[in-house]
């Protein structure tokens, strides 16, 4: 007959799935939130960068990912846009990844409408073109050859906004959020290192540790790692404009907090059923 | 003369690759090989759509491996490219609905799974079986911790360690696997470039 300690350690996965599954509905159910707290590190890096930049820069936003990872890519998109245009810098945007473009003109449309900020003055979307490195090593010497129009296919050569622009050397800073290939990593290589633009970056959770290499050599001016980083964009933006709308990723870290103790209460009944049945049998695996 | 050609079409764009970072005279036809390249990769995606399209009609038609989905994804294709082509893909159009409102949401659903299998992942593996993986777990419980706004709750330096975990141990993790994959990818173009490695052939010999 099978001991408590067997018993636990062959805890059904359909239970393990249900438990996860409330600990994320129930706290969102709730409403609940917790206080983000904000420290030195890689999000206020990248906040105090943007917030250098003097009215009237240019920003280059690269939306470098899909519908699967915009639950934590898509609040840094809005959040990220919010603090540019609240700073009047004028934002270029272009996807690397095809499904991002979309993305990307949600974010900017409902930001650009509740700001009162003018397509093709203060902002535009130039779309998404395939290539990868090679376009961006392209862009380096000619936007306008590699993007004659934009994502509505109108000429950019006829847009305030591109007026100044004709290289990638013309921007003040390069933001990418990526989600994987092609993504931060060729921004870095292709734009920061050739033509020394400030590379700024936001990626999801599972894939900040790879970018810390960049931020340790300075090759990275800041990034926003997963919904950690959103969310602490999110309350940075917000200190002191009260008129913000509330993002989707600080509400989401309550979820996100119970969902980790839940996975971490998990590892430790495995471990114990583990070691429990480990000292019963002396020790034989 | 199969062989011969695509190898030398390899060693001469390769070589211009290289070369036009050191020599300012071969600078300019880097850029049209670039230009190239980007045409190419356009035609590549068609080419995806047709052999999409290909592959599925064949699995139907053959009653293949779980072919029931395959008309699922015949018709799921065929009207994203037909609103597109017909209606635009601008807010409010077809496309637009189709893509916010039924591709987000399931692609969104299908990242969102990842939570639930590593859940059951780490209760079944995540094991303190020798000191190098209690290490490890307890590395793990620190930057959970410190990636959630409980871990502040909970003691204020968990943070502030969680960084330290990120900074220090794993950047130099990171950066030795990031060296060697560069080294690798080096020596990778190279043997392509020369010749040596041909399996991009499709396994021409």
């Amino acid at each position: 007959m099978a001991t408590f300690t067997e018993k636990l350690g062959n805890i059904d996965r359909r239970i393990i799935f249900l438990v996860m599954a409330l600990s994320v509905i129930v706290p969102l159910a709730m409403r609940l939130t917790l206080p983000i707290p904000i420290g030195a590190g890689p999000s206020q890096d990248m906040y105090d960068a943007v917030e250098a930049l003097p009215s009237g820069s240019r920003v280059l936003l690269s939306f470098d990912y899909d519908p699967s990872t915009m639950p934590e890519l898509q609040p840094m998109a809005i959040a990220l846009t919010q603090h540019l245009m609240t700073k009047d810098i004028k934002i270029v945007s272009l996807a690397l990844w095809p499904m991002g473009v979309s993305l990307g003109n949600e974010a900017l449309m409902s930001v650009s409408d509740s700001l009162g900020r003018e397509e093709y003055v203060d902002w535009v979307n130039l779309g998404y073109k395939t290539g990868g490195g090679v376009l961006i090593v392209r862009m380096g010497s000619d936007i306008k050859s590699v993007f004659p129009t934009d994502y509505n296919g109108n000429p950019v050569e006829d847009m305030p906004i591109m007026d100044e622009v004709n290289k990638l050397g013309d921007f003040d800073m390069i933001i990418s959020l990526s989600a994987g290939d092609p993504g931060v990593p060729a921004w870095i290589m292709m734009a920061g290192d050739r033509y020394n633009i400030p590379i700024g970056g936001g990626c999801t959770a599972v894939s900040a540790p790879q970018f810390y290499p960049y931020l340790g050599t300075g090759q990275m001016i800041g990034l926003l790692g997963g919904l950690k980083g959103a969310a602490d964009y999110e309350t940075m933006v917000r200190i002191g404009v009260d008129s913000a709308p509330a993002g989707t990723a600080t509400p989401g870290m309550a979820a996100q907090s119970v969902a980790h103790l839940i996975i971490m209460l998990f590892i430790i009944l495995g471990n114990i059923s583990y070691l429990a049945n480990k000292k019963r049998k002396g020790g034989v695996k | 003369m199969r062989l011969f050609i695509p190898l030398a079409i390899t060693f001469v764009a390769g070589v211009i690759m290289i070369l036009q970072f050191f020599v300012p005279a071969t600078q300019s036809m880097g850029e049209t090989l670039q230009e190239w390249y980007m045409i190419v990769a356009s035609f590549a995606i068609f080419l995806g759509a047709v052999n999409l399209l290909h592959v599925h009609s064949r699995r139907i038609r053959f009653k293949g491996r779980n072919w029931k989905y395959s008309p699922v994804t015949i018709i799921g294709f065929s009207a994203m490219i037909i609103t597109g082509i017909f209606f635009g893909i601008e807010p409010g159009k077809p496309f637009d609905f189709m893509f916010t409102q039924m591709m987000v949401p399931m692609g969104a659903t299908m990242f969102s799974l990842l939570a639930f299998f590593v859940a059951s992942a780490a209760f079944r593996a995540f094991r303190a079986s020798n000191w190098r993986a209690t290490l490890l777990l307890i590395s793990a419980f620190v930057v959970m911790l410190g990636r959630v706004p409980i871990g502040a709750m909970i003691w204020d330096r968990i943070p502030l360690i969680s960084e330290w975990i990120m900074q220090v141990p794993n950047l130099a993790g990171q950066r030795a696997v990031m060296i060697g994959a560069a080294m690798g990818m080096v020596a990778t173009s190279l043997r392509m470039i020369f010749g040596i490695e041909r399996s991009y052939l499709g396994g021409a010999d």
